[in-house]
């Protein structure tokens, strides 16, 4: 070390630099989008940190499965079968129900929805920025996962896909403070735009006029405007009402349905006008999601 | 002796690491910012070899891991380190505990000015519960410094 002579440009250029680097990348990257092509390898390199990350949790739930009690493994067993036969009775309905509705909607001469893809993915990541709500699943490029691809998990819709990496992407959360998506209310088709408020559990519903027929406790689902989520998706419930006439609109407040701080598995959706097709890995040649 | 070229690089890794790594949400905003603690150990330590360039690298890949735009952490991250590597010669006299409130100063810094750079993109609203972390990388300075300190003796880095 040499602490008397310092060695090269001096530290107060060199932070000049430095800002107007990070200056010039920020305007690069935000406002001209100039790194969306290069955010794919950028995101590769990185990915080493992200799986070691990761790891620790892994291990830990891996442990945990392994250290399960077989009496939970049978009380597990037991409710699942039972799960299982219930939802068969349903999807045995289901089947009748959809064959009826294609039928009812050929004679109205309307189209008939084709059927999504689905493919289950894994929470990697979570990111602790504060200012922004984003996680990061186990699939990317190599597996066909492409941009503004919707995200579901078991209860619904969490998100959209951001940014892919070539193994990995990113996905942007419901409640994140740029997202914003179309939907309506499941009981009487009121149509709503609910943006994220930046609150895991909190989404704002904008613009909705005081006579709107709104109640606390209304289920939103994806109204398949926007065409980035299809249609018919539970996203959120109601969760207040604020009738301040001295406003121009009421203030509505949801929470999303999904489970968005307690995500692990979930499932990325192919709708029929995806841009790309599901590549499924040996264990799911069938086309049928292992879990 | 290897590890001794790589122990800086390793250290930054691994608070790279410690600074992804999925928490439970009551423990996730109480998350001290370890890439800030270990540059600024090193930055005060070894200025020759860690200064605002590898904070404005550190700063890049923390951007790429957290989605931020690209350029948000560098440019926190380069401001606080130069206070440091500016003041170095000042600051190793100080006790351990002044150096715990510089660095929480710091931290404090790093974290406005980030909330400042994003609030221009997006209209992201200020809690005071983002500012939890000063307190815990506070908390932490000590053990980092200590910690370092003896890897730093143990091998030889100069």
């Amino acid at each position: 070390m040499n602490t008397m002579f310092t060695q090269g440009p001096s530290l107060v250029f060199r932070l000049a630099l430095a800002l107007f680097v990070s200056v010039v990348l920020i305007f690069i990257d935000h406002k001209l989008d100039g790194f969306a092509s290069s955010k794919v390898y950028l995101n590769s390199i990185v990915s080493p940190i992200q799986y070691l990350a990761s790891l620790p949790g892994q291990l830990l739930s891996s442990s945990a499965d392994q250290l399960v009690s077989h009496q939970k493994l049978l009380d597990e067993n037991a409710r699942l079968t039972y799960q299982q036969t219930v939802n068969s009775e349903k999807l045995q309905r289901f089947d009748l129900l959809k064959a009826e509705n294609e039928k009812l909607r050929k004679l109205l001469g309307s189209p008939i929805q084709t059927p999504a893809q689905i493919m289950v993915t894994e929470l990697m990541a979570v990111d602790n920025n504060p200012f922004s709500l984003q996680i990061v699943v186990n699939k990317g490029a190599i597996h066909g996962v492409y941009e503004g691809q919707p995200v579901l998990d078991e209860k619904g819709i969490v998100g959209q896909i951001m940014e892919v990496g070539t193994t990995n992407s990113r996905v942007l959360l419901l409640s994140d403070i740029t997202h914003a998506i179309p939907l309506r209310i499941a009981r009487n088709n009121v149509r709503l735009i609910a943006s994220g408020s930046g609150q895991v559990a909190e989404l704002m519903v904008e613009h909705v006029a005081h006579s709107a027929d709104v109640e606390v406790g209304d289920t939103l689902v994806s109204s398949g405007l926007g065409n980035v989520f299809p249609a018919g998706y539970p996203a959120a419930k109601i969760t207040s009402i604020i009738r301040d006439e001295s406003r121009p609109f009421a203030q509505v407040r949801a929470a999303p349905v999904a489970q968005l701080d307690r995500l692990r598995y979930m499932l990325l959706l192919w709708p029929s006008n995806a841009p790309s097709m599901p590549v499924y890995q040996e264990e799911q040649v069938t086309g049928e999601p292992k879990e | 002796m290897r590890l001794r070229n790589y122990a800086i690089a390793l250290s930054i890794i691994i608070a790279l690491v410690l600074q992804i790594m999925p928490m439970p949400l009551t423990v996730d905003q109480f998350r001290p910012d370890w890439v800030l603690l270990v540059l600024s150990y090193w930055a005060l330590a070894v200025p020759g070899r860690v200064s605002v360039g590898v904070a404005f690298l550190n700063g890049i890949i923390l951007d790429v891991l957290m989605g931020t735009s690209l350029g948000v952490h560098s440019f926190a991250l380069c401001l606080s380190i130069f206070v440091l590597s500016s003041n170095y010669q000042r600051l190793r006299n100080y006790s351990l505990w002044q150096q715990s409130a510089v660095i929480g100063i710091l931290a404090a810094l790093y974290h406005l000015v980030m909330f400042w750079l994003q609030h221009l993109q997006t209209d992201v609203l200020f809690l005071f519960t983002f500012l939890w972390p000063v307190v815990t990388t506070m908390l932490m300075w000590p053990w980092i410094f200590a910690l370092l300190r003896k890897v730093r003796r143990q091998l030889r880095i100069t």
